[in-house]
């Protein structure tokens, strides 16, 4: 990635060789991202993967136990009183009074902030306008969450971090986050969110970071990820019990059930295109053609399961 | 918008979330009410060397109690709970300064003080026939004490709070200091020349003896000061002190204070 660290304005996040150690245990060891202004980036991984520990490096709850992390150009730590009135952040879980009802808690914050945006219409964006005298305690999980990212917004931030937004929500709830994500991004806000969710990185993200043991397992845009095989299978419909002799040079073929052919191996365009000659010049009956790529579930399988780290690079 | 304006939101949730958590209220006002109750009732009619009744002397010392449990247990486990749950941790990632965190909980701890000395003042005058002082110099004399009392509490409390390792057992780590104060420093056992005189000299170290000192030169006729150790108030000892301790309790307040709980 050092390619992508020089030049430029200064990036909203500019993670180095960032390590965080827990006594002898070490969550991050040594990780570097690049997030540029404007772009979604998700951190993708199980739990345990070091994603909250990096997230709060950037927050700058915690300095890093090596190297160093950029946010909007700032230090984290050092900078803090200067950063904040810039920065949203939603953390997973806590740290909101317990008695207080959703209203008090979002107008509180939005006290701190010198030109935060109308509560009510956050309220009633995020589907809390009905929850607004209820007290937090009161409030199911997936409210918790909603009212926890209306406070990381409320300041309009030029930034975002985002850990485990949709956790305990919904399915409505999760595409209302979604789109409201979505919007965030369209305005020029950066959003750096994990999650372990892989349709959320796929529809949010620009830019994926897998990460597995506290180090980084495999980085790129969704696309990227997915189609760095291209076409992985071809499966073809055709009259059963075919000779595939003259199919097979580089190519692995299967027929998975009486007139069902998978076929792997080399399926660039011109590969497909040959198979398809094949199937015409023995004279078969085409009846159905479907290609399978790599969805990012695949990948992240791959990458967290069982490649070692190192190869996944 | 300005570090007062923050403070003042601040201040107004915290005091809104102690009047939701009933059992907060109840331990705070109610239990030294109940103590001074009882004391006052079981030794009421008693008087001291100098004739005046107990049920006073308890009256103006529990002002001491009443403000320890306001300022040093209310800072000490609220602080130690802001961390724990990660409220600390929140605000830490807004643009509140940490000075706005700090007012907001001393204007609740304000309020709760005051609120405290005129439930305790309120009892001693309607139960124990307590008169209270006619001239302004004596409530002038209350309300330094008063205050300097309740900053050095308050510090001290915030001190303290990071020796708290589990915030559910705050209140009762930060009671044992109070608790055993209350007994070394003339709250209740008056006068404290009972006490051997190297327990005497400890208990001068510490606040407690002081407040209630101060309390009792407030409230009492002056011959009372007879029951004092010297036989004088030592008013301008009970400023010392305080003053001292409101020092302390500042410096130790800078060097420990954290946002977040320990590293797991």
């Amino acid at each position: 990635m050092g390619g992508l660290m020089v030049g430029g304005d200064a990036a909203a996040v500019e993670v180095r060789d960032v390590v965080v150690r827990y006594g002898d245990t070490t969550a991050v060891g040594g990780v570097s991202l690049r997030l540029p202004r404007g772009r979604v980036l998700a951190l993708l991984g199980h739990n345990g993967a070091g994603k909250t520990s990096l997230l709060q490096v950037c927050e700058g709850f915690r300095r890093p136990d090596g190297g160093q992390a950029r946010v909007l150009g700032l230090d984290p730590v050092g900078d803090h009183d200067a950063l904040m009135p810039r920065l949203g952040i939603m953390l997973q879980s806590g740290g909101v009074y317990p008695w207080a009802t959703a209203g008090e808690i979002l107008r509180l914050f939005a006290s701190f902030a010198a030109n935060p945006l109308d509560t009510d219409m956050l309220l009633d964006r995020l589907g809390l306008r009905k929850f607004e005298r209820t007290r937090f305690r009161r409030l199911s999980g997936g409210e918790q969450q909603r009212l926890s990212l209306a406070v990381a917004l409320v300041g309009r931030p030029e930034l975002v971090f985002l850990d485990e937004p949709t956790a305990g929500m919904d399915t409505e709830a999760r595409h209302t986050t979604w789109q409201l994500i979505e919007e965030l991004r369209a305005d020029g806000v950066s959003v750096l969110l994990t999650t372990h969710l892989l349709d959320e990185a796929e529809r949010l993200a620009d830019d994926v970071v897998i990460m597995r043991a506290g180090l980084v397992a495999a980085t790129g845009t969704p696309a990227e990820l997915t189609s760095a095989a291209g076409i992985d299978v071809l499966e073809v419909r055709a009259d059963p019990g075919l000779d595939l002799t003259g199919l097979r040079a580089g190519r692995t073929v299967t027929e998975t059930s009486a007139g069902e052919y998978a076929i792997t191996g080399s399926l660039d365009t011109a590969g497909l295109a040959e198979v398809l000659a094949w199937f015409a010049r023995v004279g078969a009956d085409v009846t159905a053609v479907n290609t399978r790529r790599r969805t990012l579930e695949d990948v992240y399988l791959s990458l967290t399961t069982q490649t070692p780290v190192g190869a996944a690079q | 918008m300005s570090t007062l304006a923050m403070s003042a939101s601040r201040g107004w949730i915290e005091i809104l979330m102690f009047l939701r958590d009933r059992t907060a209220v109840i331990f705070t006002f109610f239990f030294p009410a109940l103590l001074l109750l009882l004391f006052g009732t079981i030794f009421g009619s008693e008087s001291t060397g100098s004739g005046v009744a107990v049920s006073r002397v308890f009256t103006a010392s529990m002002i001491a109690y009443g403000i320890l449990n306001t300022a040093f247990v209310t800072m000490g486990a609220g602080l130690a709970m802001d961390r724990e749950d990660g409220t600390l941790k929140r605000l830490r990632g807004t643009p509140m300064p940490a000075t706005a965190y700090l007012i907001g909980k001393a204007l609740l701890v304000l309020a709760l003080s005051v609120a405290e000395a005129a439930v305790l003042i309120l009892l001693g005058v309607l139960v124990f026939d307590m008169p209270l002082p006619a001239d302004a110099a004596h409530w002038l004399t209350f309300g330094w004490i008063f205050l300097l009392a309740v900053i050095a509490c308050s510090m001290l409390g915030v001190a303290v709070s990071g020796l708290v390792k589990n915030a559910r057992n705050a209140g009762a780590i930060l009671n044992v200091p109070v608790v055993a104060l209350q007994f070394v420093s003339g709250v209740f056992i008056h006068p404290m020349s009972q006490l051997p005189d190297w327990l005497e000299n400890v208990a001068s170290l510490f606040p407690v003896r002081w407040m209630a000192q101060g309390f009792r030169y407030v409230f009492l006729p002056d011959e009372a000061q007879a029951g004092e150790i010297g036989g004088t108030w030592q008013l301008g000892t009970v400023a010392m002190a305080l003053g001292v301790w409101c020092v302390i309790g500042l410096v130790l307040c800078l060097v420990t204070f954290r946002w977040s709980g320990r590293d797991k």
